[in-house]
């Protein structure tokens, strides 16, 4: 709902006067002064942002910088200034629909909670305390499938290692495939081959459905070479660019608290 | 009912004869009509860690009852009602609202329901002993009318779990995976907490506000320890529920205790096994 009225607004504000194109033929999403303040504390200000299709951008910045609550307002969770727009390959203004990945997704163990069970209360109206009828199973896998994780769907939630439960969040931010898949932290609690196989996962899936990808992220061992694009976020974005780029600013080395010989 | 008698007539025990015991034969269909309806609530009270909270919602349910005895002697229990669902919604609302850990919430909201219930029980110097059997309970006293009444609340939660299981589990697992698939996780919390409510003020004169917080905690928390999926989950606790009713009572009338007391110890009893062959 929120989301709607965003856009709405979006279009019969100032903006609707600009140009509706200027994304080159594919599809992309703009934000334009984002802005989010809670009482009289700034979370984030003049945040421009321009993520195209098919484009892995991370963000990054320290705690408390605003990234999980950027997140949040982009997918129309927080209500923020600014405007966000996007548009189709065609260039024509559209809603975008967004997949979302949250943070620290922590479930019981002990909790008798399937994976099916998740899946099947996410995306149909079958009630789970009742036998799952097999056409929905095989959506499931189906959706599993997308990420190599078939074989968890019988696994309890509670049950799988962080790699495995990002896996099949992922899975199911998928469905229905969206524009933008929006993912808060996915590499934490994930250790060093799990990060590797889900980055592997997250570029077949911006190249199979071309997809844009934003996600927060507190590492930045493997951002050169999965990620297009890096924002770094504190209060206001301070460097754009490349991993390489971003990680080697001065920007960076104070955000950080950084020595200024500091390299990457 | 009369082909219930007859049913019930097939078990070896003097009371179920032909010429037997009417309200026991009554307190047996009773059983069998509470046990799964809350062995049906307890999964989610388990799972979404609301037996704390429940437990309040049933002190909340016993002060409905006393405004009710006081507002109208014609109507108490419709009183009752109202304010079991008044008070649910206010919880669910503060809960939100204030940035205060739920044990808080609950702790405020739970004393000062049983304080304003115990203390317009007794205004004027009356005396608490009516209000006796809304703790304990008195199955044996359930009339047929009132089974056919608590039928209706099987059906209507049965209908419930049907359209809002899905929804309730994910808002009280993961609220912000619920809210990123358009769940209204405050709707279903408030829809539940309304839910409970509405069925522990029904219930109450003859399940008792102590069984009852037992019911709706421990078949979920033993079908925990064993189920692996939602649909173990819920045969379990049923199944569990409906059992330890079944023994319970027959117990309780062998031995003269309470029925709703022998109940319980039964729960504790399955809890206690299904703790020994716990998941791993």
């Amino acid at each position: 709902m929120a989301n709607k009225t965003i856009y709405q607004k979006m279009r019969t504000e100032k903006h609707s006067e600009l140009p509706t194109q200027s994304c080159h033929g594919a599809c992309c999403l703009r934000a334009t002064d984002l802005g989010l303040k809670h009482g009289e504390q700034t979370i984030f200000e003049h945040i421009d942002l321009h993520i195209h299709c098919g484009e892995i951008v991370a963000l990054i910045g320290p705690n408390g910088a605003g990234k999980s609550s950027l997140l949040k307002s982009i997918l129309g969770q927080f209500p923020h200034s600014g405007t966000l727009e996007f548009f189709l390959p065609s260039g024509e203004a559209s809603q975008p629909t967004f997949g979302y990945v949250p943070q620290n997704p922590a479930f019981d163990r002990n909790d008798p909670i399937s994976v099916s069970d998740l899946f099947v209360s996410c995306i149909s109206h079958w009630p789970v305390f009742l036998p799952i009828p097999k056409s929905l199973r095989q959506k499931v896998e189906e959706c599993l499938s997308r990420v190599h994780a078939e074989k968890l769907i019988d696994r309890r939630v509670g049950t799988l290692s962080g790699g495995e439960l990002q896996r099949v969040l992922l899975a199911l931010a998928l469905e229905p495939i969206p524009h933008i898949l929006i993912l808060d932290e996915p590499m934490s609690g994930v250790d060093i081959d799990g990060m590797k196989l889900l980055f592997d996962m997250l570029d077949e899936i911006r190249r199979r459905y071309d997809l844009s990808i934003l996600m927060s992220t507190h590492d930045f061992t493997m951002l050169d070479p999965y990620v297009d694009k890096v924002l770094l976020l504190n209060d206001t974005i301070q460097a754009v660019g490349s991993p390489h780029k971003v990680l080697n600013s001065d920007a960076f080395r104070t955000a950080f608290h950084l020595g200024q010989e500091w390299r990457v | 009912m009369e082909l219930w008698y007859e049913i019930v007539g097939i078990l070896p025990f003097s009371w179920a004869q032909a010429d037997g015991l009417l309200f026991m034969k009554n307190a047996f269909l009773a059983i069998l009509v509470i046990t799964p309806l809350f062995g049906l609530l307890s999964t989610m009270v388990v799972t979404n860690r609301m037996s704390f909270f429940s437990d309040a919602l049933g002190h909340s349910a016993f002060t409905g009852m006393a405004i009710g005895t006081l507002a109208g002697a014609f109507a108490p229990t419709p009183c009752a009602v109202v304010f079991a669902v008044v008070f649910s919604l206010l919880f669910t609302l503060v809960q939100h609202k204030a940035h205060l850990s739920s044990d808080t919430v609950i702790g405020v909201f739970s004393s000062t329901a049983v304080a304003l219930g115990i203390f317009i029980a007794t205004l004027g110097g009356q005396s608490f002993t009516k209000f006796n059997a809304l703790l304990i309970g008195d199955v044996l006293s359930v009339a047929p009318a009132e089974i056919g009444l608590l039928f209706l609340i099987l059906v209507g939660v049965v209908i419930f779990w049907l359209i809002s299981l899905n929804k309730i589990l994910l808002s009280g697992v993961h609220p912000a995976l619920a809210d990123s698939r358009g769940t209204h996780v405050m709707i279903y919390e408030a829809l539940f907490a309304i839910a409970i409510a509405l069925v522990v003020t029904l219930s109450m004169s003859w399940v008792g506000l102590m069984v009852i917080n037992s019911m709706l905690v421990l078949p979920g928390a033993a079908a925990r320890n064993i189920a692996h999926n939602m649909r173990q989950y819920h045969l379990l606790s049923v199944l569990g529920a409906l059992a330890a009713g079944i023994a319970g009572i027959i117990t309780s009338f062998e031995i003269g205790a309470s029925a709703g007391a022998t109940i319980t110890l039964y729960l504790a009893v399955f809890f206690a096994i299904s703790f020994l062959f716990r998941k791993k």
